[in-house]
């Protein structure tokens, strides 16, 4: 008897191992693409004169409250984004800070706020999808009447963008959703509004692209015009094209991001890491579809433990004396 | 011998230590509940998750497994012997577990909201953090349910018993089933951190290699708390069915360190094992921590030993917290930030304990929980030849 039920046992295990590998090879999760009316912001770290126009904007039209991080609290001075802040331009100075856009010696201006992946991680990993991606226009957007404030998507972010406030009862995540809400109205997002330079640039992710690389592709030191507000305005100025490090930053890390960056030093000294193109959100995905794909490996697993239980269970109950769950 | 409440007084130096921790927690809680998070923790948007949810949640809920590694024992494995340790590993589990849950709502920040987690609509099936929270949710109602019986034998006609005993089972298998899933998806959890997470730590295997280490401490905590609570009520001893217990431990130590070792060595990450600096101290203290009791628990005289079997019990409920403590805060990098729990951070774990630790003493007290003897005589734990025979050619 109680050999039987050893091998039956084993039958029971090998029942749902094969049940879990015939979930297993579920097709893993391919990054995401590009919605087809996306749209983004081009920063260009070296016609950005760091006059934080931007910054102010961004308060403004989102209403966040100024941040005092000097003895004397007379003027904003948010040291980085945070609960409080959404975008900041930060300064990026090594030795003598004399040259501009130089890795060496020089200094550089660059910004930071959501990149608006085109494969959110935020978005994956919300359990209570209070972060959502536009299927249109790909704008990542927080809603803070689902969220519970478990901050994974703080933890999760390859960029550390979304920022929990610490210091209220009724917390929020803040982060850039692309003046959504200016959109609606047909207004751009504030910070490419008052950008005096068109250091920040609105546009269509593919026109933005073709900016960057139009940029790029131009010998240093050539005179070309750049637009304000939004990629391929009339509003511009002319100016000598900075030496570039040959990459747009945002068009294939994390499987792309819609806002993208070019600059004059390499990106990880800028705060911008070095991603691969596969995301993380399809990585997690893929590792737990496989072991969740329609629930098939759980349910076996349930159906054989219901089975198994049960039959134990029954055998304690009807030994004399045996005191069993019941 | 049966199941049967202890007694004694309810009001002892230890019951008295526990309310007064309770009391400050209860204090320091309404204290975070109005001022906010940063009030009352260290947690900052590079380090969002701290003490709470590493400590009491990811830590906690794997000490906890102690009534899902005894339930995997006696009722899928079937070895009923073991059943003496059921209820007290369940009554700890549901304790660890329940209070794990509930220290998740006074961290998350808009805890009015928690309930989105398990509502359609809401509830997110490509979250992992969504089958962590659903399955435990559930998982805490399973086994309040599971201890009912316990309550019913105290207050209840026995026909009540009865009925619940037909479709007990149900639980049972759920019981098993939900600890599998969301304690692998503790591990799932860190792989979206990326690169963010130290190579060592961040890899593929992370789902079993949790399963498996909160198995393991879930065994270690059931002869962790057989071996307290026999000294502490002068119960005799059930050496005996540890030594026989510690025999599956061994077993899932091994498989955790095969598992560990030959991922590396299949990824190409041995080497980072021994020239990461820091982390590769953590790393072999870590495994170290894993690999001691398989040698202190490998002779019959080591298994049989009251204190080899509680040392090895402590080396892997410090191994397991150890791992979970480096992949949840240690070997993430987030630079420019720091993190080391607040004082009154620190007093709302340990009050969590202490909440644990007087329920627990108010249940076996109130409860029929443990095992005691018909006439308050030794409890002698016979053995059929043939289970032992079984046991020894395993």
């Amino acid at each position: 008897m109680a050999l039987s039920r050893r091998n039956f046992l084993k039958g029971a295990a090998a029942g749902g191992a094969v049940a879990a590998s015939a979930a297993a090879p579920a097709a893993a999760r391919e990054n995401k693409t590009l919605p087809p009316k996306a749209v983004g912001l081009l920063y260009d770290s070296t016609i950005c004169v760091g006059c934080k126009a931007c910054v102010k904007a961004c308060r403004d039209a989102n209403d966040t409250q100024v941040e005092f991080n000097t003895a004397e609290p007379l003027w904003d001075t948010p040291l980085d984004i945070s609960g409080h802040t959404i975008t900041v331009i930060k300064l990026y100075a090594e030795g003598t800070a004399d040259h501009k856009d130089q890795e060496r010696n020089g200094f550089a201006f660059i910004k930071k706020s959501c990149m608006h992946c085109v494969d959110p991680s935020c978005v994956s990993v919300c359990p209570v999808t209070a972060m959502t991606k536009h299927p249109e226009t790909g704008i990542v957007s927080y809603e803070p009447g689902d969220c519970i404030g478990c901050r994974y998507c703080v933890a999760s972010c390859p960029f550390g963008v979304p920022q929990f406030q610490y210091d209220t009862a009724f917390p929020k995540i803040v982060k850039c959703q692309l003046c959504k809400h200016r959109q609606v109205d047909g207004k751009l997002p504030a910070c490419a509004e008052v950008c005096p330079t068109g250091a920040t640039l609105f546009g269509p992710v593919v026109a933005l692209r073709e900016e960057a690389d139009r940029r790029r592709a131009l010998p240093p030191g050539q005179p070309t015009t750049f637009s304000r507000k939004t990629v391929g305005s009339a509003d511009t100025h002319e100016k000598a094209v900075a030496r570039y490090v040959p990459h747009t930053y945002g068009v294939s890390e994390m499987g792309g991001t819609q806002m993208l960056l070019l600059a004059g030093v390499p990106f990880d000294k800028l705060g911008y890491p070095a991603l691969r193109e596969r995301s993380y959100a399809a990585e997690a995905e893929t590792l737990q579809g496989g072991i969740y794909t329609g629930m098939v490996a759980p349910i076996a697993l349930l159906a054989g433990l219901l089975f198994v239980a049960h039959r134990n269970t029954k055998h304690d109950a009807d030994k004399p004396g045996a005191d069993g769950e019941d | 011998m049966k199941i049967a409440p202890l007694g004694g007084p309810l009001i002892t130096k230890t019951t008295v230590t526990a309310a007064i921790l309770t009391v400050l927690m209860a204090g320091l809680i309404l204290y975070r509940f109005v001022f906010g998070l940063g009030a009352v923790t260290n947690l900052n948007n590079g380090y969002p998750f701290g003490l709470w949810i590493v400590y009491d949640l990811v830590i906690g809920t794997a000490f906890a497994c102690g009534g899902y590694g005894m339930a995997l024992l006696v009722y899928v494995l079937n070895k009923g012997e073991y059943h003496a340790l059921v209820r007290p590993a369940l009554l700890a589990s549901m304790f660890g577990y329940t209070l794990g849950g509930v220290s998740v709502i006074f961290d998350i920040g808009r805890w009015w909201n928690a309930w989105h987690i398990i509502t359609p609509g809401w509830a997110n099936p490509t979250s992992v953090m969504f089958e962590v929270g659903a399955c435990i949710t559930l998982y805490c109602l399973v086994m309040w349910i599971e201890f009912t019986p316990a309550f019913l034998e105290k207050w209840a006609p026995p026909k009540s018993r009865k009925a619940l005993g037909k479709v007990m089972y149900v639980f049972i298998a759920l019981g098993v089933l939900l600890p599998t899933m969301h304690q692998s998806s503790l591990g799932t959890l860190l792989v979206p951190f990326g690169f963010r997470l130290h190579p060592l730590w961040q890899t593929h295997l992370l789902p079993p290699l949790f399963l498996i280490s909160a198995l393991c401490m879930g065994y270690a905590m059931v002869v962790f708390e057989a071996t307290l609570v026999s000294k502490a009520y002068r119960r005799p001893s059930e050496a005996d069915l540890l030594a026989r217990l510690s025999k599956y431990i061994s077993g899932l130590l091994v498989a955790y360190l095969a598992l560990r070792w030959g991922g590396l060595a299949v990824e190409g990450k041995l080497a980072l094992a021994f020239d990461s600096g820091g982390l590769s101290t953590m790393f072999l203290f870590e495994n170290l921590l894993f690999a001691l009791p398989i040698l202190l628990l490998s002779s019959d005289k080591g298994r049989r030993n009251p204190q080899t079997l509680f040392i090895a019990a402590v080396c892997m409920l410090l191994a397991g917290s150890l791992y979970r403590l480096d992949a949840f805060l240690l070997a993430t990098d987030r630079p420019g930030w720091h993190y080391f729990p607040a004082i009154g951070e620190i007093l709302v774990s340990v009050g969590i304990v202490a909440v644990e630790v007087l329920a627990y003493v108010v249940f076996v007290k109130m409860l029929p929980v443990l095992e005691v003897a018909d006439e308050g005589g030794p409890v002698l734990h016979t053995v059929k030849r043939a289970d032992l025979a079984a046991t020894t050619q395993e």
